[in-house]
C-alpha cells in the first residue's frame, strides 16, 4: 500500500538525493527500450510484488532454509540472533530503543487500520487514469472503424457506376431523339406551308378563270340579244304562260 | 559454464576468491551493478499493481541497520555492562 504512494512520490523525492545517485536512480524507473528499439507495447505490470513475511523478510529466505531446517529453522535463527545481540550488547538498549518501539507500534497500528482504505483510494486513481487512456484508445478505434465503414460504402457505391453511366447515356439518347423529332416536325410544317401555298394559288387561278369566263359569256350573250329578239321572246313567254295557266286549270 | 559469466549465486564456495578476482571493479561497473541491483529490487517489490508495505519497509529497515552499524563506535559507550 505504501508502495503505491511511493510510486507517486518517488520522482519528486529522488530529486532531493545527491546528483550521481539521482541520475543513476531516476533512469531506473522502468527498463524501457534497453536493447533495440521495440515497437510492441510494454508487458503489463505484475499483479503482486515478491512475497515478504512480517513485512521485513523475503519469502526466499524461508524457502532457502527449509530443506535443511524445516519450517521453524528461520524462526530459531532469528531468536538466537536476537538473544546473541542482546546478551553481547552488540545491540545496546538505550532511549532510542524505546523511541523505536513507540514509532513501530504507531506505524503498525496505522498500516493495519488505514491500509486497505488508502490502497483502495490509490487503486481508484490508477483505474481512472487507465480508464481515460482506454477511452482515448477506444474512441480512436471507433473513429477508425467508422472510417472503414464509410470506405466500404464508397466501394459499394463504385459498383453502381455502370448504372449511373447507363442512365446518363439514356438521358443523352432521349435528348437527341427529342431534338430530332422537333426538327422533323418543323420540316414537316414548313413543307406543308409551301405546298398549301401552291394549292391555294392553283385554286385561286382556276376561280379567277371561271369567274372571268362566266362574266364574259354573260356579257356577250346580253350584248347579242337585239331589241327585236327581246320582243319576240317576251311574246313567246306570254303565250307559254297562257298555255300553262290553261293546263293548270 | 566458464567462471567469468556466472553470477554470484551460481558460484561455488571454493571458487569464490577466484571469481572475485575476475570481477570488474571500475567505477562504471560498480555503478552499473548498483543500478541493476536497484532495478531488480524496484521491479520486484515496488513497481507492481498491488504492492504492500513490504517494498518500502524493507528499505527503511535496511536504512536503520546501516545507520546503527555506522554509529556503533559511538553507541558502544552506552553499554550497560563492561564485560559480556
Amino acid at each position: 500500500m505504501l508502495s503505491r504512494l511511493v510510486l507517486r512520490a518517488v520522482p519528486a523525492a529522488l530529486r532531493s538525493l545527491p546528483p550521481p545517485v539521482t541520475v543513476g536512480v531516476l533512469h531506473a524507473t522502468r527498463p524501457l527500450h534497453t536493447s533495440q528499439q521495440h515497437l510492441a507495447p510494454l508487458p503489463p505490470l505484475p499483479e503482486k510484488g515478491g512475497e515478504v513475511r512480517y513485512g521485513l523478510i523475503p519469502e526466499e529466505f524461508f524457502q532457502f532454509l527449509y530443506p535443511k531446517t524445516g519450517v521453524t529453522g528461520p524462526y530459531m535463527l532469528g531468536t538466537g540472533l536476537i538473544l546473541y545481540f542482546l546478551s553481547k550488547e552488540i545491540y545496546v538498549v538505550n532511549h532510542e530503543t524505546v523511541a523505536a518501539a513507540c514509532i513501530l507500534a504507531v506505524i503498525i497500528y496505522g498500516v493495519k487500520k488505514f491500509g486497505p482504505d488508502v490502497a483502495a483510494f490509490a487503486d481508484k486513481l490508477n483505474e481512472e487514469k487507465l480508464a481515460k487512456a482506454q477511452a482515448v484508445k477506444n474512441e480512436s478505434i471507433e473513429g477508425l472503424e467508422a472510417a472503414i465503414e464509410q470506405e466500404k460504402k464508397e466501394q459499394w457505391r463504385v459498383e453502381g457506376r455502370s448504372y449511373l453511366f447507363d442512365a446518363k447515356r439514356n438521358n443523352v439518347a432521349m435528348l437527341l431523339e427529342a431534338n430530332y423529332r422537333e426538327r422533323l416536325l418543323t420540316v414537316y410544317n414548313e413543307v406543308k406551308k409551301r405546298l398549301d401555298y401552291q394549292v391555294a394559288m392553283q385554286n385561286l387561278k382556276r376561280q379567277k378563270e371561271q369567274d372571268h369566263m362566266i362574266q364574259w359569256v354573260e356579257k356577250t350573250v346580253v350584248q347579242s340579244i337585239t331589241p327585236q329578239q327581246q320582243k319576240e321572246s317576251i311574246a313567246k313567254c306570254i303565250l307559254d304562260l297562257k298555255a300553262l295557266s290553261k293546263s293548270a286549270q | 559454464g566458464p567462471l567469468l559469466e556466472r553470477r554470484l549465486m551460481d558460484v561455488r564456495l571454493g571458487e569464490l576468491p577466484l571469481w572475485v578476482t575476475t570481477r570488474d571493479f571500475s567505477p562504471q561497473a560498480l555503478l552499473g551493478g548498483a543500478q541493476r541491483a536497484w532495478n531488480s529490487y524496484y521491479n520486484k517489490y515496488i513497481n507492481v499493481k498491488k504492492g504492500g508495505p513490504a517494498g518500502v519497509s524493507m528499505l527503511l529497515a535496511g536504512y536503520c541497520l546501516l545507520s546503527y552499524a555506522w554509529n556503533y563506535q559511538h553507541i558502544k559507550h552506552y553499554r550497560w555492562r563492561k564485560y559480556h
